[in-house]
């Protein structure tokens, strides 16, 4: 995606134009840091003593400490295993639903489809707070409240959509021929499916999956609602310390560094993929 | 259909007699979704028609549409309603406008701009909840939050942002948050634009104020419809920054729709009450949807069965 002024052949130079590429250079990194800083900020409290963690004027240089992390580690085991539960089991039942429905309104095509696969985008937009409350009410009458599975199947509702639409554009791309031939051979509906669209739209599943799990892994409204202890994901663990006013805050940055660490790395090397996953395809 | 089996697109279905099992792929997904979508919400429409509440759940009197004249006219909920707009509307300006900016700026070539692009887009990554925690405890707070340390630094006094200013405190946050979503898509945009058109305005004379104008602009319409759209659904929806941030105070000055629901639901148990609302959220946000499937269905990629 860097790539589209290369052939664009700039402006003469002058002594004003160099100047002014030189210090818009300068504004955009003066930007991007200070957008950048309270991450930054909050990384190097992490590694900072609970008293160093908040005290004015703030300090800059120090002798990094470890403590937060193993102690954040032993907090947050529960919650870690809860989150990495939830958003891997709801990624799996998301694929496990949307990939064949996927697979059927590309090859198999009706009258409906189109307006079938606009429905399924339609969902992934429904407020959670549209459903939450019947949502509540079943699951407290079903005794799913506070529990990973729970969790999972609101996860599942929310990604499934996104995977249905990602996962649509990528096996759209297979030629027909291959399945044509495939027919020809004689390949069942499900020998299709496994042994020519699965194994093609590898890429695709892959960056998908990332996106769900990216979701999943932040999603909050849910989480905060229908999980409190047992179930309770990273997101409602961390929300815990909302009136805890800077206590803590060392330990605190050190878990949420963790937490949001795999996001960003993963986030940044699949922006494409994300902005397609979150414009649905409607920018380019 | 049979008739022109040697091209590519309209033929994977040709030749196959029974539609039995693609229907059988289908379904699965489909029925998950209803079930877990559009029944739980004809039971919000139903539970709004209701004075419902779990402190006394076996009496519940039907009363039409009391829930919803009470949201349109009640000094407790007007303002949320008010505050969800707000809140909505402002933080599309302003993210549109520095996003904008933005991209073109970080268009250009300056040394490193791959690492500063990717250090700015850093907060769209972050978790909403961890987001609150850091704007909360270490930029607003007046002690030792740093806006509060630069300002005493300078000889103001510090403010108590979240305290003072709740609501400018929040579309702060959540502009942080979504600037960079808005600067990815002008920017993913801005890399489609044909350097052939460039080119020729360029050797035509044209400079740069009529470039941006005549050129970058117009070719930028649908990434900004689809800025606003989306942002318009997801900022509806904010609640995780709220919760930790403000919890919807002080009074009711950062309540928004969401967080007007999860109170009613789950503070005061008034099950009708907070259904009305969700119903009103749902309607808010299918306008704004209906509106982005019909960007989307321009370039969806469907075979049409004729």
């Amino acid at each position: 995606m860097m790539t589209a002024s290369k052939s664009l052949k700039p402006r003469p130079s002058n002594p004003w134009r160099t100047f002014q590429n030189v210090s818009l250079g300068l504004l955009a990194w003066v930007i991007a840091l200070a957008f950048f800083f309270p991450i930054l900020w909050m990384i190097m409290s992490a590694f900072k003593t609970e008293d160093q963690a908040f005290t004015t004027p703030p300090i800059i240089f120090f002798q990094p400490v470890f403590d937060n992390f193993t102690r954040a580690f032993a907090k947050y085991g529960h919650a870690l295993l809860n989150s990495l539960l939830v958003a891997f089991g709801s990624t799996l039942l998301s694929f496990l639903l949307g990939l064949p429905a996927a697979f059927s309104m590309v090859f198999y095509p009706t009258k409906r489809s189109r307006s079938t696969l606009l429905w399924f985008v339609s969902t992934k937009m429904m407020p959670p707070v549209g459903v939450i409350v019947p949502l509540y009410l079943i699951f407290k009458d079903l005794h799913l409240l506070d529990t990973v599975w729970g969790l999972t199947l609101m996860y599942t509702t929310m990604n499934m959509p996104l995977v249905i639409w990602m996962m649509h554009s990528y096996i759209s791309e297979i030629p027909g021929e291959i399945l044509e031939a495939a027919k020809v051979d004689g390949a069942s509906l499900m020998q299709e499916f496994m042994k020519i669209a699965m194994p093609l739209s590898v890429p695709g599943i892959a960056s998908t999956a990332l996106l769900c799990l990216i979701f999943a892994w932040n999603e909050a409204f849910f989480a905060l609602n229908l999980t409190n202890v047992d179930a309770a994901p990273l997101s409602v663990y961390i929300s815990a310390f909302k009136t805890s006013e800077g206590l803590f805050w060392a330990q605190l940055s050190a878990a949420a560094t963790l937490v949001i660490l795999p996001v960003m790395v993963f986030g940044w090397s699949a922006q494409r993929q994300l902005i397609q996953g979150l414009t649905m395809g409607a920018v380019k | 259909m049979t008739a022109q089996t040697s091209t590519t697109k309209l033929n994977k279905s040709s030749g196959r007699t029974s539609r039995l099992p693609a229907l059988l792929l289908l379904l699965p997904a489909l029925g998950y979704l209803i079930l877990t979508t559009q029944v739980p919400f004809i039971m919000t429409i139903y539970y709004s028609l209701f004075r419902y509440s779990l402190v006394d759940p076996f009496r519940r009197p039907f009363i039409g549409l009391e829930n919803y004249l009470t949201l349109f006219t009640d000094p407790q909920s007007v303002p949320v309603l008010v505050n969800t707009l707000v809140l909505v509307l402002s933080v599309i300006a302003i993210t549109v406008v520095f996003g904008a900016a933005l991209a073109l700026l970080f268009n250009r070539k300056f040394f490193g701009r791959n690492l500063a692009r990717t250090l700015f887009i850093g907060p769209f990554f972050i978790m909403p909840v961890v987001t609150a925690l850091i704007w909360k405890n270490s930029l607003l707070n007046p002690v030792f939050g740093l806006f509060g340390v630069v300002s005493r630094a300078f000889g103001f006094e510090a403010i108590d942002w979240l305290a003072q200013f709740p609501m400018l405190s929040i579309i702060m946050m959540v502009t942080w948050e979504w600037t960079p979503f808005a600067m990815l898509i002008l920017l993913t945009s801005l890399q489609s634009l044909p350097t052939d058109q460039l080119e020729a305005a360029r050797l035509d004379g044209v400079n740069n104020l009529q470039e941006f104008w005549y050129i970058i602009l117009p070719h930028w319409t649908r990434a900004f419809e689809v800025v606003v759209l989306l942002e318009a659904i997801f900022i509806l929806q904010i609640y995780g920054e709220i919760y930790i941030a403000t919890s919807g105070g002080p009074g009711t000055a950062t309540t928004n729709l969401p967080f007007f629901i999860f109170q009613k639901a789950f503070g005061e148990y008034s099950i009708g009450m907070a259904s009305a609302a969700g119903v009103i959220a749902v309607i808010l946000a299918n306008i704004v949807t209906a509106l982005f499937l019909r960007l989307v269905n321009r370039n969806v990629n469907v075979k049409e069965v004729k």
